[in-house]
């Protein structure tokens, strides 16, 4: 973990509203595993006491990327970096996913841009799996090249029906689950709206799938120390006990989280 | 070089910034990040009997210039901590200041006395002035026949060094620091949270689950300064200044206003490194005033009639 000024590399778009921040952080970068984030702080925003929490997309050598939408005060100001500005980074952060083994097939769920989290597993998995990726709308559908093109099937569906199939993401899990003639067991791997993990988490459990979700929630320091972006996780002794999502997270067992207090 | 140790009464900090309670976790959370043994102080997150899970979420929101927070002081209980955290702590010369808070009298004096024996515990900071506790601690804090008797109780209850932690919404913050003085707390620290809530205009909701919460962050600096000089005018045992400390200019309000030292609390949020940027900035002051301790420059402002300037940084 690092605290470091870093410069930005480039910022573009991407599509749909999407843009994509390049970072030069060589001290980080070549630590995240996949998963893990990095916090944020946004220059310009001297009004606000918190940092902003981002996955990590793509690294390579000393860079690192940020897929993002400019939805909130954070990611408008955001959208004003310019190649050569610097702003401080902590990172790598959190407890990323599991790597996939070896005689398991890995599938991806992402839904929204939930899919910028899954790139790095996708990459460092033994054996290409498929990938379900849901939107609202077809802009919503990112880098399906880029997992194709690891040799990925991708499997869209939109609620709009402008890109893949018309419904939810889970719709589509569950036709090809319904179909599915190979016995290699599942390795899942989601990240999304808490409702869509929820989905996903129903499904693993009653199917035994084994599952890992990457949940979103609030966020303060991001090192574990203000205890705001706690969730409920189920404990040995049947109780249950808040964990932090930036520290025993954002990664869980989908076994363990207590879903039905959420 | 400046001496930048300040003394609390029989405490002795090494430098005078330190990070305030429920705002640094028990320590090891930013000690990858920052070299703690360079603090003042770790004033830890609040410690209870029992262990405690804390409030629902959403626990914390961001407003203008502050973080509003009902967190609930989720906490391992006295036992947990010192198992869990203490032999982690006491690799380090930094001074350990344990917050402590109850819901009854008994309550804190029962934790107040676990840790009269735990050695790497150098004082207790008493917290009665958590706003989000539905019993007990704020009302504390805030009603002068329960404050002076918690007080009195943890004096007795321990040999440690004691700073009674003040809350800000009192009418008169004077009457609660005498009242601390002389029920024999060793410091007093304030300020604590203010109690505050923001509402979600478009669903009517509450931006807190526990409706209400304590806000923190730059928005309470001026608030707290201003408490800050009307203790120090009131006693003679040390202040240590919290609110909105987030660069050494902020500090030195805090001491010249009376604080003989000062503690980071929200700031370490925004950049962990502030604890010492604050620490070198308030070097680099008493240095360039050719101020040889913390203490020749602490309660020194000019309140002459020629003294007020027009200019005022925060509206630069």
């Amino acid at each position: 973990m690092y605290c470091q000024t870093v410069q930005v590399a480039d910022q573009s778009e991407f599509q749909g509203g999407y843009r994509l921040l390049t970072l030069d952080a060589p001290d980080i970068a070549p630590e995240v595993s996949p998963g893990q984030f990095v916090h944020v702080r946004i220059p310009h925003m001297e009004e606000s006491v918190l940092r902003r929490p981002f996955s990590v997309y793509r690294t390579e050598g000393p860079q690192l990327q940020i897929l993002y939408k400019g939805v909130g005060k954070g990611t408008r100001t955001m959208t004003y970096l310019r190649a050569g500005d610097e702003l401080s980074l902590i990172g790598p952060l959190g407890n990323g996913f599991p790597a996939p083994q070896p005689g398991h097939f890995p599938v991806l769920v992402a839904g929204g841009y939930g899919m910028a989290a899954l790139y790095l597993l996708a990459r460092s998995a033994p054996q290409p799996g498929i990938a379900f990726f849901g939107g609202r709308s077809a802009p919503d559908i990112l880098c399906v090249d880029e997992f194709e093109s690891l040799g990925w099937e991708v499997r869209m569906t939109t609620q709009d029906g402008t890109r893949g199939r018309a419904g939810i993401v889970t719709d589509e899990i569950d036709d090809w689950w319904a179909v599915r003639s190979d016995s290699q067991p599942l390795e899942v791997y989601a990240c999304g709206p808490n409702a869509m993990l929820e989905a996903v988490a129903r499904r693993a459990m009653e199917r035994d799938w084994q599952a890992w979700v990457s949940v979103d929630r609030n966020m303060g320091c991001g090192v574990g120390a203000c205890l705001t972006c706690v969730l409920k996780v189920k404990q040995p002794d049947g109780e249950w006990a808040w964990k932090r999502s930036c520290k025993e997270g954002p990664v869980f067992d989908c076994r363990d989280i207590l879903w039905e207090e959420d | 070089m400046p001496n930048l140790s300040v003394q609390l009464g029989p405490l002795t900090l090494p430098t005078p910034v330190l990070v305030a309670s429920g705002t640094f976790g028990y320590g090891p959370e930013y000690a990858e990040l920052i070299d703690l043994n360079q603090l003042g102080g770790i004033v830890v997150k609040g410690i209870a009997l029992h262990p405690t899970k804390g409030n629902p979420t959403p626990r914390t929101a961001e407003v203008a210039s502050g973080l509003l927070n009902a967190i609930g002081l989720p906490n391992p209980g006295a036992e947990g901590f010192i198992q869990e955290y203490m032999p982690f702590l006491r690799q380090y010369t930094v001074p350990v200041i344990v917050n402590i808070w109850g819901k009854t009298v008994a309550e804190y004096v029962d934790v107040a006395r676990r840790f009269d024996t735990v050695e790497g515990v150098h004082a207790l900071e008493l917290n009665v002035s958590c706003p989000n506790i539905k019993e007990g601690s704020a009302m504390f804090g805030t009603c002068m026949d329960s404050f002076r008797a918690v007080v009195a109780a943890v004096r007795a209850a321990t040999a440690l060094p004691l700073i009674v932690k003040l809350a800000p919404n009192v009418s008169d913050i004077k009457e609660f620091a005498r009242a601390a003085e002389a029920e024999g707390a060793d410091a007093i620290s304030l300020i604590n949270s203010v109690p505050a809530m923001a509402i979600d205009v478009e669903t009517r909701k509450p931006k807190l689950a526990n409706v209400t919460g304590g806000l923190t962050g730059p928005a309470i600096r001026p608030f707290a300064v201003k408490l800050v000089w009307e203790a120090a005018q009131a006693v003679t045992i040390p202040i240590i200044g919290i609110g909105g400390i987030s660069k050494a200019e902020d500090a030195l309000e805090f001491i010249i206003a009376g604080a003989s030292a000062v503690a980071v609390g929200t700031a370490s949020f925004t950049e962990p490194r502030t604890v010492l940027q604050v620490t070198d900035g308030i070097a680099e002051y008493l240095e360039r005033h050719g101020l040889e301790s913390v203490d020749s420059l602490r309660g020194s402002l000019n309140t002459g009639s020629d003294a007020a300037v027009d200019t005022d940084s925060e509206t630069n």
